[in-house]
């Protein structure tokens, strides 16, 4: 991470770096010594339908992965997380860290075919995401003004630094929709949102709600000669059986996120013409846990939150329910978010050790040999979770607690860790790359809310609120290092959670289909230089 | 019956169904409210971030921060207006949401149910026909067997036959997207992909309206007016047909008047398995997600098409059999 880190820093001191993009996507072909071929249809699958295509509107994740090819941010990420150039050809960052200067691509075009301005990106940010997306207005609130010296320049002067500033402008996060189409209108009903109009090399041609989603290749894009497919089409499969068998016959040629269960994954990858990466996930990079609410008795004592870690082991549940596919969590930050500091150790698999601290936290057996009983509300996302929930019960009664499983479906887990009542549940969120972004939310005070994804559980410790306070103020990144390895350190000797895995979701695809994984987001690239082989 | 009654009856019809259907409209309102959560919490907890702000927003554009009889109030005026709703989750009116998804389904249930009937009478009728025979007992087995069967493994097993082993059908969706089919083509493509999921769904009416037919066939060719016909010397073929199968049809129309007006309603294992783009799977999906508006839309059309059937089968009992008199 260190060698991420410094090649960050170093490439925003240098404002901004050359478009790798192009150069990569031809480094690639030519190692693979195949040249990229126009024409094709891509035919993927995504699961759940998403309710609307409107980046901003909705979020959600499937969402993202069909509107980012309709769609594009300022910048986009390798996969270690540097930021390179998309809409934006390059940047300067003052010494300060509080003026952030954006040199716009030239002749990018809008599918309605006006061209994109410094006024669409001011207008993008400041209006648009800052009024509907609550996961970058903290962000852009840093915003103290936005101004446009000429149509293809924007300048962002902060209120204060702000080092991750950087990671919130890719498509994911603040995608650049047309001002025209928004402006003096309700953003979620404009008629923008049921035709979306983006700057990506596919544009919106059809959809049948329950069937399909049908992109076409935009031939206005900005790169030319790109992309270089004819069309996308999402194919809506609600169930995880047939969509295996959608992969496995090849009526689909790409699965990706939750599509394809993860005890399928082993027959997919032993078919020939397959391929299975876990790669493209490092910018979100969920980090699951068994999520404590601090406010019920015994798991307010430290030594029965140590007690669950050393109960479960975490090798387990990444080997045999998830087939490998993700990997033991070791910290509160995952390993591919910066500033993970690998010296931090979770406690681990040890049911000895855990029944000693159950002992000395006064939890005796009774004559059934139980200690406790702890409620957990089973994580209604699949299959998987449900197994998950099953070996956890098991590997907890090993030590005298019983936990007893709840089920519910979505909108009830929504509702119930949102309001806090819950014992125990899993969660998971994404990192975005940064502890400011995607891990503080959890463990500061300040964000203890009735909102899911906030700090449910109610934990507290104001050094903890300190420390991420230094961290996200900070303009150097060593003096952020140095914060945020301490807070590390600090929640895991409070198991603030019981921390389980880091994640990520296989993309499964046919070996034909070329420059699928190429940075940070994974299938949320706008797939400009993804091919299919003849 | 007698013709000059028949307006009467049908007014007293239509008004006792439009208060049963009110009726349920408020049950099914209140029905869906006490479900934990909310859309917006549920999109909350999809978006994978959120604030106060955030939900305020939404509990707000979506009309939930009304108290829940306002809220009522607001959907029954809508309702008496024939304005189902509109979906803030998917930013489209509902009545035009479930008519996007209402022809599939009415594809997929009605091929079914002509499968149901046509294959189930005949089959009943000829077990019947040949009670005690090898026939009989074939016919019996088989129509047991899928009686018993779950719909989704029946599903699985016809794809895995005719679409995975075999190759000869599509194992999903309604139609080739992308391929351009025009004409002939596009129905012959459709009927393709039509054959497994009807199949399905059907097989097990099959097995209901074989097991009925036989059932009421054998018990109406013991009574003395088909001995009657007999000895007057009427062909068996046709006392099968005119004594016989009329006079056992009642049990099988009043089935088919209670499956009928679930078809609205399609199948969601169905739909699902096949990914057929039907009103099941939306109601469903807007169940999961707490789309208030749509969920209620779609049971608005189902309760209706059920009341209309409802009374279709009473207005048909009474063609079939002269001796049934419609009552309001």
């Amino acid at each position: 991470m260190g060698v991420s880190r410094r090649g960050f820093t170093a490439a925003s001191a240098a404002g901004g770096i050359l478009a790798a993009s192009g150069l990569m996507r031809v480094s690639d072909a030519i190692a693979q010594g195949i040249a990229p071929r126009r024409g094709g249809t891509l035919t993927s699958l995504l699961t759940p339908e998403p309710p609307i295509l409107q980046i901003g509107v909705n979020n959600q994740g499937p969402t993202l992965i069909a509107a980012s090819k309709m769609f594009q941010g300022l910048v986009k990420f390798s996969p270690t997380l540097e930021p390179l150039p998309e809409l934006a050809q390059s940047w300067t960052i003052s010494p300060d860290g509080k003026v952030y200067t954006f040199k716009l691509q030239p002749n990018v075009k809008f599918h309605d075919g006006s061209p994109m301005t410094a006024e669409d990106v001011i207008f993008s940010i400041t209006k648009f995401h800052f009024e509907l997306s609550p996961r970058v207005r903290a962000i852009f609130s840093t915003i103290e003004s936005a101004t446009a010296p000429d149509p293809l320049t924007v300048v962002f002067t902060l209120k204060q630094a702000f080092e991750p500033f950087l990671l919130a402008f890719d498509a994911t996060a603040s995608a650049i929709v047309p001002k025209a189409a928004f402006d003096g209108k309700d953003f979620r009903t404009a008629p923008a949102v049921q035709h979306p109009i983006g700057t990506g090399p596919f544009k919106f041609a059809e959809w049948q709600r329950g069937n399909f989603i049908r992109l076409e290749r935009f031939d206005d894009y900005w790169k030319p000669n790109q992309p270089y497919l004819d069309a996308i089409i999402y194919r809506i499969v609600p169930d995880s059986q047939s969509r295996r068998l959608a992969m496995e016959t090849g009526q689909a040629i790409l699965a990706q996120s939750n599509d394809i269960e993860p005890f399928d994954v082993p027959a997919l990858r032993a078919q020939p013409n397959l391929e299975v990466k876990t790669a493209g996930w490092e910018y979100f990079s969920p980090l699951c846990w068994l999520e404590i609410n601090h406010r019920t008795p015994p798991l307010n004592d430290v030594r029965v939150r140590r007690a669950l870690s050393h109960a479960i082991d975490r090798n387990f549940i990444t080997q045999r329910l998830w087939f490998g596919l993700n990997k033991p969590a070791s910290s509160p930050v995952a390993s591919t978010t910066k500033f993970f500091d690998p010296s931090v150790k979770l406690p681990a698999y040890d049911p000895r050790a855990a029944m000693q601290l159950l002992d000395a936290a006064g939890l005796r057996p009774n004559a059934q040999g139980v200690r406790a009983t702890i409620k957990h509300l089973v994580l209604p996302y699949g299959e998987v979770w449900s197994r998950l929930g099953e070996y956890l019960r098991q590997s907890l009664r090993a030590v005298g607690i019983d936990l007893v499983l709840e089920s519910t479906d979505p909108g009830g887990w929504a509702r119930r860790t949102g309001s806090w009542e819950y014992e125990t549940t899993i969660n998971f969120v994404y990192q975005f790359g940064d502890p400011t972004l995607g891990v503080e939310r959890t463990y500061v005070s300040t964000n203890i809310q009735k909102v899911t994804f906030t700090n449910t559980g109610g934990y507290a410790n104001p050094k903890v609120d300190e420390l991420f306070a230094t961290a996200r103020t900070a303009s150097a990144a060593s003096a952020r290092a140095a914060a945020f390895s301490e807070v590390q350190k600090l929640l895991v000797e409070d198991m603030a959670q019981v921390w389980l895995m880091e994640m990520t979701f296989p993309t499964i695809h046919d070996k034909k289909l070329h420059n699928v994984i190429t940075g940070g987001t994974g299938v949320h690239a706008s797939f400009d230089d993804m091919f299919l082989a003849s | 019956m007698d013709p000059s009654r028949l307006p009467a009856f049908l007014l007293r019809r239509v008004i006792k169904a439009a208060i049963v259907i009110l009726a349920i409209i408020v049950c099914n309102f209140f029905l869906i409210h006490a479900a934990p959560g909310d859309p917006a919490s549920v999109m909350a907890g999809q978006s994978g971030a959120a604030d106060e702000r955030y939900l305020a927003q939404l509990r707000t554009q979506f009309g939930l921060d009304k108290p829940l009889l306002e809220q009522l109030w607001i959907y029954v005026r809508g309702m008496l207006a024939l304005d189902l709703g509109y979906s803030h989750r998917q930013q489209m009116g509902v009545a035009a949401l479930i008519w996007q998804r209402l022809p599939p389904t009415l594809l997929l249930t009605g091929a079914s149910f002509a499968l149901a009937i046509a294959g189930g009478v005949t089959l009943g009728a000829l077990a019947a026909r040949r009670v005690g025979t090898w026939a009989d007992s074939a016919i019996t087995v088989v129509a047991l067997t899928f009686y018993a069967t779950p719909i989704f493994w029946v599903g699985l097993m016809l794809v895995l036959l005719f679409s995975v082993l075999l190759g000869w059908l599509p194992s999903f969706g309604m139609t080739s997207v992308g391929a351009g089919f025009e004409g002939w083509a596009a129905v012959r493509d459709v009927g393709q992909h039509l054959i497994l999921p009807a199949v399905t769904l059907g097989l097990f009416y099959v097995a209901v309206y074989a097991r009925l037919t036989r059932a009421t066939m054998l018990e109406v060719a013991d009574q003395d007016f088909v001995k009657t016909a007999r000895a007057k010397g009427v062909p068996e073929g046709r006392i099968l047909r005119r004594h016989v199968l009329r006079n056992a049809l009642l049990p099988v129309i009043t089935l088919a008047g209670i499956q009928a007006g679930q078809l609205i309603g399609g199948s969601i294992l169905v739909e699902t398995v096949f990914a057929w783009p039907g009103i099941g799977r939306l109601a469903f999906e807007a169940l999961l997600a707490r789309d208030y508006p749509v969920l209620l839309g779609v049971f608005f059309c189902t309760s209706a098409m059920v009341v209309i059937f409802n009374l279709f089968t009473d207005l048909l009992y009474a063609m079939v059999d002269p001796r049934v008199e419609v009552q309001g």
